[in-house]
């Protein structure tokens, strides 16, 4: 018998620090599975960013830095500039991507830099446990809304990939779902899509992952999976928003 | 003919892969892992058709498919 | 090299940073630098293997620095008083990361949004560390264009050998003012080899990583001190400055780069109504010349240090001076500039 299916290079052996269910996992797989497929874990520099992931650095089998929190654009504008045959990525959370680090993403996308922006999108800061983040659903609770996200004074969830796509120089843009497998290998595909973006130098792109978070949402990981397609998705829709050869 | 194998010492026990197996033939063991989690485990191998469907959902790629 | 041309002090920052390796340049526009940031783009984004990116914040441009100085290539940027304090968290994580880069701080005046008026009222900043945790950067305060070129091209080297920020502490006037200016043929410096650390694509070796944290404390207790070795050495063997008149003085000025400059015309003034004064000018602000200061206390019973802020060096020369002399101050704030008439009024209050 062949292995099919089992632990990508571009990952290191060191275990994940993530709580049991957390979609993180799920992320850095596919990632990792697919700079293994285009041969360039060698020539890749990865940049993580402040939360949960932050750890990163360790899961990745390739070179890494940890950028300030949301900032890990501008510190992938760095290396790119400098090594333009380099394959740059950044993973950050909803909280660095999406609230903190606003300005570092649309500037990113805006001067079309050559980088693959890898966003978790779990509708919630994790590592601090549990506050509202920019894509927190309306009424959802949380630490800092406790009694539920009031578009009035907290205004709606962010939906950056829409956002962002309006952005001339943003190449490839797609929002996908880790809650099952028919959306991981769809997920999968959206990932390998945004790196022969980059691979292709045709700038900026970024797949926004809807993920989970058990601990925080206090939900078991299947319930999550579940909580995940019945809220997050009918509110992020799916799809690619941007692709090359619109921007062509 | 197809097979798999669980790292049980990295399985966190979320139980992802239960809820992902078509045939479901993967149950939670009764043992503990080092870390204190119920790794999950398979159950009338000879069933499995190597769909991965397990491996894929699992956060912590603790299961390798053989076909 | 070798030519001798009349510039700008921003520009001529830019073509000493340029001379001196650097081919990455990321900022944001700011008065009174940002002649600085318009050379860089002018010679830069005609350059092959280099950038200039016009960063959407300060705090953007510093951490496009991080990324670039991570992959160990020279890289700069500059700003002035308020775009500086929006570099800080970024600083900080660069020099706890062990990462070479050069950051340029034409003052201005502050607090707040300040004004746009030459000053010095970022020292604290610049030598306490000025970001969150325990750290310094190399401060380097020039006095003229000429300098200007030299210890940019000094920061970049001192920068590389001690991994670590340097920053160049000059002001809005430095920044405006034109001088002629030589960019001399320098000796060859052996510097550390980047190969160890930089990000390259972990091709043929083990993956590795550039970062500012661990969250056991035993470990980041030892990368800090392993940090503050660092400081010390510099302590040892980097610090600079230029004494004057020195022997005999019954006063000695201490002030570095605009100030300085201004203290000698004053020094000439006090010689012809035939009072000596001193001038120590503090070329390294970190390390500071502490022992200079200290030797010559034992001689000189008067210090008088006279900053254009309301009194920040002022505390390292009185810890310098250990109370075996008596020092005393004079500042103007808000970028007012003090003249040679004023200063020379103040000592001789103190004669």
């Amino acid at each position: 018998m062949k292995k099919v299916f089992g632990r990508p290079e571009s990952l290191t052996e060191v275990p994940f620090t993530y709580c049991p269910g957390c979609h993180h996992g799920i992320a850095h797989r596919l990632v990792a599975e697919v700079l293994d497929e285009f041969k360039v874990r060698e020539n890749t520099i990865g940049v993580c960013p402040v939360g949960c992931s932050v750890f990163a650095y360790l899961f990745f089998n390739v070179d890494m830095i940890c950028a300030a929190h949301g900032r890990a654009p501008a510190t992938a504008t760095g290396i790119k500039r400098v090594k333009p045959d380099s394959i740059v990525f950044t993973y950050q959370g909803d909280g660095d991507l999406a609230s903190i680090g606003t300005a570092e993403i649309v500037h990113a996308a805006n001067r079309g830099e050559n980088i693959t922006v890898i966003f978790i999108n779990n509708a919630i800061y994790g590592m601090t446990g549990g506050q509202m983040a920019p894509t927190t659903l309306v009424g959802q609770v949380t630490q800092t809304s406790p009694y539920g996200r009031d578009p009035k004074t907290m205004g709606y969830p962010i939906k950056m990939a829409e956002m962002l796509s309006t952005l001339k120089r943003a190449a490839y843009i797609s929002r996908v779902a880790l809650n099952k497998p028919a959306n991981i290998i769809k997920a999968k595909k959206s990932i390998k899509k945004a790196f022969q973006v980059q691979l292709d130098k045709k700038g900026f792109s970024m797949v926004e992952i809807l993920s989970t978070c058990p601990t925080n949402w206090g939900l078991s990981p299947i319930e999550a999976s579940k909580w995940l397609e019945e809220n997050m998705i009918p509110y992020f829709p799916l799809g690619e928003f941007r692709t090359p050869e619109e921007v062509a | 003919m197809a097979k798999i194998v669980i790292d049980e010492e990295r399985c966190k026990g979320c139980e992802l892969c239960l809820a992902a197996c078509p045939k479901h033939i993967l149950v939670m063991s009764e043992n503990f892992n080092k870390k204190g989690y119920h790794p999950a485990k398979q159950i009338n191998p000879e069933e499995c058709t190597g769909c991965a469907f397990c491996a894929m959902t699992c956060p912590d790629v603790a299961i390798e498919v053989f076909k | 090299m070798g030519e001798k041309m009349l510039m700008k002090g921003n520009e001529a920052i830019g073509e000493a940073a340029i001379r001196a390796g650097c081919r990455y340049y990321f900022g944001y526009p700011i008065t009174p630098q940002s002649e600085l940031t318009a050379y860089m783009a002018k010679k830069l984004l005609k350059m092959k293997d280099a950038a200039f990116v016009q960063a959407e914040s300060e705090i953007a441009a510093i951490n496009m620095v991080y990324g670039a100085a991570s992959t160990g290539v020279r890289v700069m940027t500059s700003s002035s008083s308020p775009g500086i304090s929006l570099k800080q968290e970024g600083i900080s994580y660069i020099t706890c990361s062990e990462i070479p880069c050069v950051v340029v701080n034409m003052q201005r005046g502050g607090p707040g949004l300040g004004d746009i008026q030459p000053a010095q009222s970022d020292y604290f900043q610049a030598v306490k560390g000025g970001g969150h945790g325990d750290y310094h950067l190399i401060v380097l305060a020039p006095s003229s264009v000429q300098e200007l070129v030299d210890l940019t091209m000094d920061a970049f080297d001192l920068a590389d050998k001690y991994t670590n920020p340097a920053m160049i502490l000059g002001d809005g006037l430095l920044g405006q003012m034109m001088e002629a200016v030589e960019f001399k043929e320098r000796p060859k410096v052996e510097l550390p080899d980047k190969s160890g650390w930089n990000l390259t694509g972990c091709k043929g070796r083990e993956h590795r990583y550039v970062v500012s944290f661990d969250l056991d404390p035993n470990i980041l207790e030892k990368w800090n001190l392993n940090i503050n070795e660092k400081y010390k050495k510099l302590k040892e063997k980097e610090v600079r400055y230029e004494a004057v008149n020195l022997e005999n003085a019954d006063l000695v000025i201490v002030a570095y780069g605009t100030v300085a400059r201004i203290a000698k015309t004053t020094i000439q003034m006090a010689k012809k109504e035939g009072i000596n004064i001193g001038l120590i000018r503090p070329i390294t602000l970190f390390p500071f010349p502490e022992k200079i200061i200290a030797s010559t206390a034992v001689k000189t019973k008067k210090f008088l240090t006279v900053e254009m802020s309301l009194g920040q060096m002022v505390e390292d020369v009185k810890l310098a001076v250990n109370g075996k002399a008596e020092v005393n101050f004079y500042g103007r704030a808000g970028g007012i500039i003090p003249s040679p008439e004023e200063i020379l009024k103040e000592a001789k209050k103190y004669l």
